[in-house]
């Protein structure tokens, strides 16, 4: 399983999309016969009959468009040779693919083609290049038409030479060579179909005709988002990544899953020798259908930075020096140091942050290492600060801490609901799909403060924008039951069926009282009442409905409730339990959803079951062989707090950074601080390791085999595909830390170990093995006897709680008020380039999009203050202040402020406070009211954070010693 | 402004946390209110937190809702650290 036979991943290319249809036609094709779904065109009719039809303006992720003129084909008792791209199958016809007369009429078009190529094409030479392919495969060997004359190859002294464009090398990942392009404009149908920005066009006519970014800009200034799939697509290299350009063609290729946001897409990895040389979106990856976005596709050098640590470190006190030590020491160390805090402090006194970022089964080891080693629950995960609320509001009213759907289901539904997500940002393949959906004419109702992209863009028109006021998401969304509620919209056959008709009846004459009508909700959330009915009407009777949402929703003293309240809204109308519909988190980093399936929570033990539940506790117990603590532990907030009062003195933290990602960056600062012994172990010295005393050097996704679960519960294998450059997986790290505190009962030799072991504890999890992953590709959790292949569509037929819970969602007002001192809001979210708190991104060339993080303030807000456009700005709050350049845009609506937390220097979080969600204690990010002012530049705080910064990543380097 | 600084003290933020809970449960039908707040809190609070707790109920319970107080009863005690 982990061998390392280098195997090439090859897909095969139908060259047309697939179709669905009821009806079936039956046709030969060079004397084979096929039967396929009516519509589908001859070219993969063909290709499903084992002949590949010689091709190069067609591939299978995009409709056919007939330019290249090779996929002709004679079909018996037609006239004349149609494209088979373009030409769908019909019962009874028979096709040749192969003649004298096609052979000849494809040597003369690849003859014209080879005619205005580059001689000297590096990707023919390389063989990336289908025109090589091509000229060979039809048999071409001469060029009669030498390569004078008018062409595109070369700037000429006579007027020829006005078909020439220059190379553009501005993109930093790929580079388009206008020279070696033939127009066939597959790149254009991927820019449309698949990324839906475009970006591309064909400019000009005939000869003339050329394909251009934006209105004929470099990439980097068009509106290009730099997807790759134009890259992707083209047949010719005039596309081509700059990396085969540098390093050439790779050797061999696994299957793994991208590292970045929860859509979880599946790439080949494709290296040469230990290095990458791309990333090419999978087609058969379940979550991503074959496309990708900036951070997957390109934005993997961090893998190689120079900024990685690879050798473990210690420090006496933090205004040490870091020293280099063995993997041994650290070990000893960190064991010796836990113990002594246990027994000094009591065996409570330590914890560990499992992270969302790392494998299921790194996950798994972080929280046994706690909860068998450490004898305590003191364990919590990322997730406090992002989907907490899901995983209570869901259970609360579905019975699963999950989203409903798999991210196929957007194909089905007629209305799309998205509250507090912006998914062309922080979720981009999904949104793309989400895009090819609304171009089919599904409707779009977006509840946001901000104005989105997906408000309005090309092919792209919310029927609906709800600009709300941050911290209005309850009332908003209680208002949208009322109408629904009084006018009858609701779904009474489902609601009896499924859910509690009692508390359904509660619920509906709650969300009657006049103060959840549009009108009086209108007062506080800003939102005309008559954009709240409609939106209600759209939502109740649009056909499929389907909600999505993101930490807009979450990140709220009233994020669980809003989580409910969405719920309720799914429930009351019908729209769950089929494909279109449901209730569906975007959940933010890649293994967020892994990290809360694997017990990575205080009170849960894997699965979701209280750690107060004695038949579960046996489990563990029995297998683990050690008492289990049945007390909920320390949440992060908690185990801050639990410091500064000086009872919690030592942390494990592995692949999370929060001081930079938590809130309140002074209080989580001084928790740390008041810790005796923090272990870090990432990838590089993150802000958190400023306040560490052991380092140990974490391994990429890379480096390591395991599995990640994505939003739709699914559960991807993540494939080694070189060797860890710090020597070992963070799952061997947490191993050895076990085995140095005595746990000599850690023995795992490979991640499908620790599978076995979770599936065997964990009823949700009990069919999944790694024998299947690779079968299956992937499976969505539940996965056991009843569900063998997985589970696509949640609560079909019924609730996995049994009947679905209706409950009340009374607004409640956050405590952070704007008021004089402080009179706007302040919310916040991503980019798409960047991700989280940037620790991967920054280090990629991405910065060229977005080198530090911007303060959105709307013009009218800036006026009054006098500040303009890229000024330096000073954000201050209750909680701290901070500098960071302006960005004067009416997206953001009078009043409320935005901005990224990509980037540590602005340490955007020194400004929000410690409001929390009421059930999970999810912070508060979305809402902290502030006042901007102009400002000369970073703060005494910033740069005493950036000198302290400095000061605390100073590394002193000693002789390896034999 | 009650609210114009941060929490002075964990116990403050304690009290706070404790009276959202009740907020939330205050709003649902039925009488268990009560019940279902000491349900939430033995459930994901620490011993630490609800030591604390107790320690503010007990020297008085200043700031916190009645609900809380109410609750008292339900919440389970920690062992002794």
């Amino acid at each position: 399983m982990c061998g390392t036979e280098n195997r090439f991943v090859e897909e095969i290319d139908y060259g047309t999309p697939a179709v669905k249809s009821d009806k079936t036609v039956t046709l030969t094709v060079d004397g084979q016969s096929v039967t396929v779904p009516e519509g589908t065109s001859i070219m993969r009719a063909a290709r499903e009959a084992g002949v590949t039809v010689p091709k190069l303006c067609a591939n299978d992720m995009v409709k056919s468009f007939g330019s290249c003129r090779l996929c002709l084909v004679e079909i018996e008792g037609r006239n004349g040779t149609p494209a088979s791209c373009t030409t769908p199958a019909a019962d009874g016809i028979s096709v040749s693919t192969k003649t004298d007369r096609l052979n000849a009429i494809r040597r003369g078009v690849m003859e014209l083609y080879m005619s205005d190529h580059p001689a000297d094409c590096a990707a023919c030479a390389a063989g990336d290049c289908e025109m090589a392919h091509m000229a060979e495969t039809v048999g071409l060997s001469q060029n009669r038409y030498g390569m004078d004359g008018a062409n595109h190859l070369a700037p000429a002294a006579d007027d020829h030479g006005i078909n020439f464009k220059e190379l553009d090398v501005s993109n930093p990942y790929f580079a388009y060579d206008p020279a070696k392009c033939i127009v066939c404009s597959l790149c254009v149908r991927a820019c449309e179909e698949q990324q839906g920005t475009f970006a591309l066009t064909v400019e000009g006519r005939g000869f003339e005709s050329r394909i251009t970014a934006g209105m004929d800009e470099p990439f980097l200034q068009s509106e290009c988002v730099s997807c790759g799939a134009c890259v992707q697509a083209c047949p010719t290299g005039a596309l081509q990544e700059k990396s085969v350009i540098e390093i050439g063609m790779p050797d061999h290729s696994e299957v793994t899953t991208c590292a970045y946001c929860g859509v979880g897409c599946s790439f080949k990895a494709e290296m040469k020798g230990e290095e990458v040389v791309r990333m090419v979106p999978y087609k058969d990856g379940k979550a991503n259908r074959g496309h990708s976005c900036v951070k997957g596709r390109f934005a993997y050098g961090y893998a190689t930075h120079k900024d990685r640590i690879l050798n473990p470190m210690i420090r006496e006190k933090i205004s040490d020096p870091w020293r280099e030590v063995t993997w041994d020491e650290a070990y000893a160390h960190v064991a010796s140091e836990f113990r002594r805090i246990q027994h000094q402090y009591g065996r409570g006194a330590v914890g560990g942050i499992t992270s969302s970022r790392c494998t299921n089964e790194e996950t798994y080891l972080v929280q046994k290492l706690v909860r068998q080693g450490f004898g305590n629950n003191n364990v919590d995960t990322c997730a406090r600060v992002c989907h907490s609320p899901t995983g209570y509001g869901l259970k609360t009213t579905f019975g699963t801490s999950a989203g409903t759907q798999d991210f196929d289901s957007v194909e089905e539904a007629d209305v799309v609901l998205i509250i507090g997500a912006n998914p062309t940002d922080g979720h981009p393949v999904f949104a793309s799909r989400l895009k090819k959906r609304l171009r089919e004419g599904a409707k779009l109702i977006i509840v946001d403060p901000r104005r989105i992209d997906l408000v309005r863009m090309p092919h792209v028109e919310a029927s609906y924008h709800l600009p709300l006021r941050p911290g209005t998401n309850v009332a908003v969304l209680t208002a949208l039951a009322h109408v629904i509620v009084s006018e009858g919209l609701f779904d009474e056959a489902f609601v009896r069926e499924r859910c509690d008709w009692d508390e359904f009846q509660d619920w509906a004459s709650f969300v009657l009282q006049p103060e959840n009508s549009p009108e009086a909700v209108e007062k506080a959330s800003g939102v005309p009442a008559e954009l709240i009915r409609g939106a209600a009407r759209l939502y109740a009777t649009g056909g499929n409905s389907a909600i999505y949402y993101g930490l807009g929703v979450t990140e709220h003293s009233q994020g669980s409730t809003t989580v409910m309240a969405i719920a309720n809204l799914a429930m009351a109308t019908g729209n769950l339990g089929r494909p279109g519909v449901g209730v569906n988190p975007l959940r933010g980093q890649n293994n967020v959803q892994g990290a809360c399936d694997m017990g990575s929570f205080p009170h849960e033990l894997p699965g979701y079951r209280h750690i107060s539940e004695d038949a579960t506790r046996a489990i563990y117990e029995s297998l683990w062989g050690v008492k289990l603590d049945d007390e909920p532990g320390l949440r992060i907030p908690n185990m801050l707090d639990a410091a500064v009062e000086g009872s919690f003195k030592a942390l494990y933290v592995q692949g999370e950074d929060i001081l930079q990602s938590d809130p309140n960056t002074h209080h989580v600062a001084a928790g740390l601080e008041a810790m005796e012994c923090v272990v870090v172990h990432d990838l590089f010295l993150n802000e958190t390791a400023n306040y560490a005393h052991v380092f140990l050097p974490g391994s990429t996704f890379l480096e390591k085999d395991g599995t990640f679960t994505n939003a739709e519960r699914r559960i991807n294998r993540v494939r080694k595909v070189m060797e860890p450059k710090n020597g070992f997986a963070d799952w061997q790290v947490t191993q050895e830390m076990a085995r140095a505190m005595g746990r000599d009962d850690w023995n795992y030799t490979h991640p499908s170990e620790i599978m076995d072991e979770i599936a065997a504890t964990t009823p949700s999890f009990a069919g999944v093995t790694y024998d299947l992953l690779d079968r299956e590709g992937s499976v969505q959790w539940p996965c056991n006897e009843k569900a063998p292949t997985g589970t696509p569509v949640m609560h079909i037929g019924g609730f996995v709680r049994g009947k679905g819970k209706f409950v009340r969602t009374a607004y409640v007002a956050t405590d952070e008020k704007v008021g004089p001192r402080f009179p706007l809001l302040l919310t916040t979210g991503r980019i798409l380039s960047q991700y989280n708190v940037g620790a991967q991104t920054r280090r990629t060339e991405n910065v060229v999009w977005h080198d530090e993080d911007l303060l959105e303030i709307h013009p009218f807000d800036a006026e009054n203050r006098g500040i303009r456009d890229a000024d330096w700005v000073k954000l201050k709050s209750r909680s701290g202040e901070t500098s960071l350049r302006a960005r004067i845009t009416e997206r953001v609506a009078p009043g409320v402020v935005y901005t990224t937390f990509h980037h540590p220097a602005t340490q955007a979080n020194v400004v929000t406070t410690e409001y929390s969600d009421w059930a999970t204690n999810c912070p508060e990010y979305k809402v902290t009211a502030v006042e901007v002012s102009p400002s000369n530049g970073p703060t005494e705080w910033q740069e005493d954070y950036d000198a302290h910064a400095k000061k605390s990543r100073r590394i002193v380097h000693v002789e390896a010693a034999e | 402004m009650s609210h114009d600084k941060k929490f002075n003290s964990g116990k403050q933020h304690l009290v706070y946390m404790a009276n959202q809970i009740a907020t939330f449960f205050t709003s649902q039908p039925g009488d268990e209110a009560a019940e279902n707040v000491a349900d939430h809190i033995n459930k994901f609070w620490e011993p630490r937190m609800r030591r604390h707790l107790f320690e503010i109920i007990e020297r008085g319970g200043d700031g916190l809702s009645p609900l809380v107080l109410k609750a008292a009863d339900s919440i389970r005690r920690p062992q002794a650290a």
